[in-house]
């Protein structure tokens, strides 16, 4: 094999070569090559985005582990950590969708454990290809049941996500797991605090040839014939998994650990000179002491496998005997594979002989690429929205459809595939606007929601990306929980087109500023770049999850507990825009149009009043404007509380502005009569509208449309209109 | 009154079981390991908890039926001791042949968890003599595999004894039966015990609806509490 070739086997370009010679004053060996090529590759290098990362707020006062780590800690008070992070896992799920949905969930949980937490809760992000197609319907099977079945046996309860789609993620579907866990604050565990003589542990399954490389097939478009990038797909075992939390926890709470790291992409290689080039050290491998499952393994295949179920330890000589005796105890494999040592050198041998000698800086320490960014030359296209084509001759129509699209139905056939009630704490779960969970042994309440506007973010990445960010935060804060901190899933399309680099770049800036603006660091996070097939490209997704906190659960505001006789209020401007609205999309078959301007000011008045709502529980009910606008919100609320609503606010711009706008911060309340004056006078320098009043069973609109509770219902179940 | 919850490789719901327990009860529980051979300290009440033992990789429950601890599990039995078994639990106990029949995968061949309500069929046994027969209870259920399976004769002898302890039904009518199972379960049997009334098994999770503000509601509370009334009335044995 001739350079160029290697080099394109490795996924390294000429000038990645030439500054690889440099740093090394030597030629690599094919091995170290190999290793480099892996840890230079955008999946673990994160090479063209890191200069925007930097871009993100990262500190804040409840910040505990910001990012750099496995996943970013966040203090819920009284001693508890709270660790949390979304990572895609959408190329090994379009070609294997249920192994690559359930090895998603497995990995996402070992990242919480390397941070010492206990798993506690996990939520999926899924996006869809045209619902109608028979291709999506298996897909979508394959991933929920993927998903099921490993957070089902594993035991870490599912309590909510999001679910959407588009005919632009038909060939490449996204699979974003997000995983969180408790730990207490004197065992947080970090990747960090590795010293020389101590030793390096593997722990769990024995390494084999799945997933060999994964992280370069995650770095480039999918291929045609995907079959052929099977032997990439890693097969999950939540057995293993299960045991592997057992054992750890164990070993956290006697304290055995120095410093740990889970195994993903790259597997034993990344984990190995992450932990060395972190904690300041260097480390030997040796090669012989990994157990295997297929005895002929070559060494590069070794380093580079992905199977799944391996957590990397490093544990100071003394305490290796007690190790030894908890993963016994568990039924695990663990083998001592190496050393830390004070070289600062990545060492591989094998029989004593030396195979690679690499600085672990050029393995932990990557260089970056400065990417051109484009403005797409049809955004102003994209953005061109003719009002009067969405007209509607029938609101209460469009109504229903809007209710029983597939973006707009309920999502039972999923939830019900996913144990969501596992570890008894689970407040509120699947199918609820946000999670809620409990903090262990104490009054305080978890909140999370999980967010993504992938037709806001085609129009105009930036607003897009802004609109994802508050609506998330919207969410946590009518609960009357705090923000705490959030986590992200960048899934966009090849950083290789100006075109595109520069979507990516607006989307981060949007949700940078938001997330400075209304005091919520970003703690940690993933990109997923490449999403796209000869057929086309995904539109930018970037998905955000955020985690609040209530510090006295019996002060939640819930959805769907309107009741007969309450005030029915819309805080927040009654009309936002229809641009890139579900509505929208409906109506002209795309989305089009730039969607409402950031207003931060305006959201942190919301922000303050909503938090002050919950505290003085002023309302019985809650729940935030989202996709589908007011008109969907209120029938969501008497479809959960079970009874009709009759409204009479009037249109400024249009009925069907009034009815499906969305954007900005704006939320309805259901407020019992006695508390309404107290409402009021708390919302008063805000946009109050009284919009109606609870009770009977139709949803009555003025002068717009009744439809009966039952109905709505009936529509939201999916068993009307088109493209059930 | 002193219980034992038995922990298997993969066992998931046995720290639930644990809390609903000794909150509700506010009692000693022992957590063992399924690799002991013997119970540190004499229980009254042994509860073989829901999860995915041995990953469920074989037939649900085989594995952990054939555990080191399960004859110490048999001998407690036998003595007259209380055993429940939950979701795999049940699996369990019809594995080591404690209970008769077999749970088979849903008729929606799909991982089920919702909530789901039950008829009180029988309080004539040591767990469910401080609940009303006919009353309409809510339980979780979270398996792949509860279709309850027993050939017909056996059926109807298990029928005609009374073992049937609980039955899916509507919460709406309070009828039950097989229509109202949610995964195929014949007669809609959700769960039955022993001739002796000492061995309970069942699908549906009471500990998961233990606690009022979480959200698999709290009916089982009444379940805990006629164990431990029971109990206290029988005595130890």
């Amino acid at each position: 094999m001739d350079t160029e070739q290697k080099l394109r086997k490795v996924g390294l370009s000429e000038d990645e070569y030439k500054n690889i010679k440099d740093i090394l004053s030597r030629e690599p060996n094919d091995l170290e090559l190999e290793l480099i090529g892996v840890m230079w590759s955008e999946h673990c290098s994160y090479k063209s985005t890191r200069p925007l990362l930097r871009t993100f707020p990262s500190k804040g006062k409840y910040v505990l582990q910001g990012q750099g780590e496995n996943a970013g800690v966040v203090d819920m008070g009284e001693g508890w950590g709270f660790a949390f992070k979304v990572e895609s896992h959408n190329h090994p799920s379009a070609v294997a969708p249920f192994q690559g949905a359930a090895t998603g969930v497995g990995g996402i949980i070992r990242d919480i454990i390397a941070m010492g937490a206990r798993p506690c809760v996990s939520m999926d992000g899924l996006f869809f290809g045209d619902a109608a197609l028979r291709k999506t319907q298996n897909l979508a099977k394959g991933i929920v049941e993927g998903i099921g079945a490993y957070g089902n046996a594993v035991g870490v309860p599912i309590v909510g996500g999001k679910t959407f789609y588009s005919s632009c993620y038909n060939d490449n579907p996204l699979v974003n797991a997000f995983s969180a866990g408790y730990v207490r604050l004197d065992k947080m565990a970090s990747s960090q605090t590795a010293k020389p003589g101590d030793l390096a542990v593997l722990l769990g399954s024995k390494t084999g040839r799945d997933g060999i490389a994964g992280a370069s097939f995650a770095s480039r478009e999918l291929e045609d014939d995907a079959k052929a990038s099977k032997p990439q797909i890693q097969i999950g075992d939540p057995f293993e998994e299960k045991l592997l939390i057992e054992c750890c926890m164990d070993l956290l709470q006697k304290d055995l650990i120095a410093s740990m790291q889970d195994m993903g992409a790259a597997g034993i290689l990344s984990s190995s000179s992450e932990i060395a080039e972190k904690s300041g050290c260097g480390v030997d491998i040796i090669v012989e002491k990994i157990p295997l499952r297929e005895a002929d393994m070559l060494p590069w295949e070794i380093f580079l496998s992905e199977s799944q179920e391996r957590m990397l330890l490093i544990v100071e000589k003394e305490k290796l005997d007690p190790v030894f005796a908890l993963a016994k105890h568990y039924g695990l494999d663990c083998a001592v594979v190496g050393t830390m040592t004070d070289s600062g050198r990545y060492r591989v041998y094998k029989n004593d002989v030396l195979l690679a000698d690499l600085p672990t800086s050029i393995l932990g320490d990557t260089p970056e690429i400065i990417r051109e960014a484009k403005c797409p030359e049809d955004l102003s296209e994209r953005q061109r929205l003719d009002l009067s084509k969405l007209r509607s001759d029938d609101l209460a129509g469009d109504l229903l459809k809007m209710l029983s699209c597939p973006n707009g139905h309920k999502k039972d056939a999923i939830w019900v595939q996913y144990d969501s009630m596992v570890q008894l704490h689970t407040i509120a779960g699947n199918g609820e606007p946000a999670a809620v969970v409990e903090v262990p042994d104490t009054n305080r309440a978890c909140v999370l929601t999980m967010e993504a506007e992938p037709y806001k973010c085609h129009t105009d990445p930036y607003k897009g990306a802004v609109e994802t960010m508050a609506l998330s935060l919207r969410g946590i804060w009518l609960t009357g929980a705090e923000a705490l901190g959030m986590t992200n899933c960048l899934n966009f399309a090849s950083p290789e087109y100006p075109e595109k680099f520069y979507e990516l770049k607006e989307a981060i800036r949007g949700l940078a500023d938001t997330c400075r603006a209304l005091d919520c660091p970003v703690v940690s996070g993933n990109v997923s770049l490449y999403n796209e097939t000869a057929a086309g490209q995904i539109y930018p997704t970037p998905l955000v999850v955020t985690a609040g906190l209530v510090v006295d659960r019996n002060n939640i505001i819930r959805s769907g507990r309107t009741q007969q006789g309450d005030i029915i209020y819309v805080v927040g401007k009654t009309e936002g825009s229809l641009a890139a609205s579900r509505y929208q999309d409906h109506k002209s078959g795309k989305p089009l149009g730039a969607t409402v301007a950031p207003d931060f000011e305006n959201e942190k008045k919301f922000r303050d009043r909503a938090i002050k709502t919950a505290e003085l529980q002023l309302a019985r009910s809650g729940r935030v404007a989202a996709g589908g606008g007011l008109a969907v919100a209120f029938a969501n609320e008497a479809i959960a509380s079970e009874i009709g609503m009759r409204i009479s606010i009037s249109p400024e711009d249009s009925p069907e502005s009034l009815l499906f706008s969305e954007g900005g911060a704006r939320a309805v309340y259901s407020v019992a009569p006695e508390k309404s004056a107290e409402f009021e006078a708390l919302w008063s320098d805000f946009s109050l509208t009284r919009a109606g009043i609870a009770g009977g069973s139709d949803l009555v609109w003025d002068n717009i449309f009744t439809l009966s509770v039952d109905r709505l219902r009936d529509a939201f179940a999916g068993s009307v209109g088109e493209n059930k | 009154m002193r219980v034992s919850i038995v922990v298997f490789p993969g066992s998931n719901c046995d720290r639930d079981v644990q809390r609903a327990v000794s909150e509700t009860l506010k009692t000693q529980v022992d957590m063992v390991w399924h690799e002991e051979r013997e119970f540190p300290e004499k229980p009254d009440l042994v509860v073989l908890p829901g999860g995915f033992s041995y990953g469920d990789y074989l037939r649900s429950g085989a594995m952990a039926a054939r555990s080191p601890i399960i004859d110490s599990v048999r001998a407690h039995a036998a003595s007259g001791g209380l055993l429940l078994g939950i979701c795999n639990g049940f699996q369990v106990l019809t594995e080591a042949r404690l209970l008769p029949g077999a749970l088979l995968a849903n008729t929606s061949m799909t991982f089920l968890c919702k909530k789901c309500w039950l008829r009180v069929e029988s309080t004539d046994n040591h767990f469910t003599s401080g609940l009303k027969k006919g009353d309409i209870v809510q339980y979780p259920i979270a398996h792949h595999e509860g279709l309850y399976f027993l050939p017909e004769k056996e059926l109807k002898a298990l029928e005609d004894d009374g073992r049937v302890v609980f039955r899916y039904a509507d919460k709406d009518t309070g009828k039950a039966g097989a229509e109202y199972a949610p995964n195929g379960a014949l007669n809609g049997i959700a769960g039955i015990c022993n001739k002796e009334g000492n061995i309970l098994g069942l699908m549906p999770h009471p500990e998961r609806s233990t606690f009022g503000h979480l959200n698999g509601g709290s009916d089982g509370r009444e379940f805990w509490l006629s164990v431990a009334r029971d109990f206290a009335e029988r005595g130890a044995f």
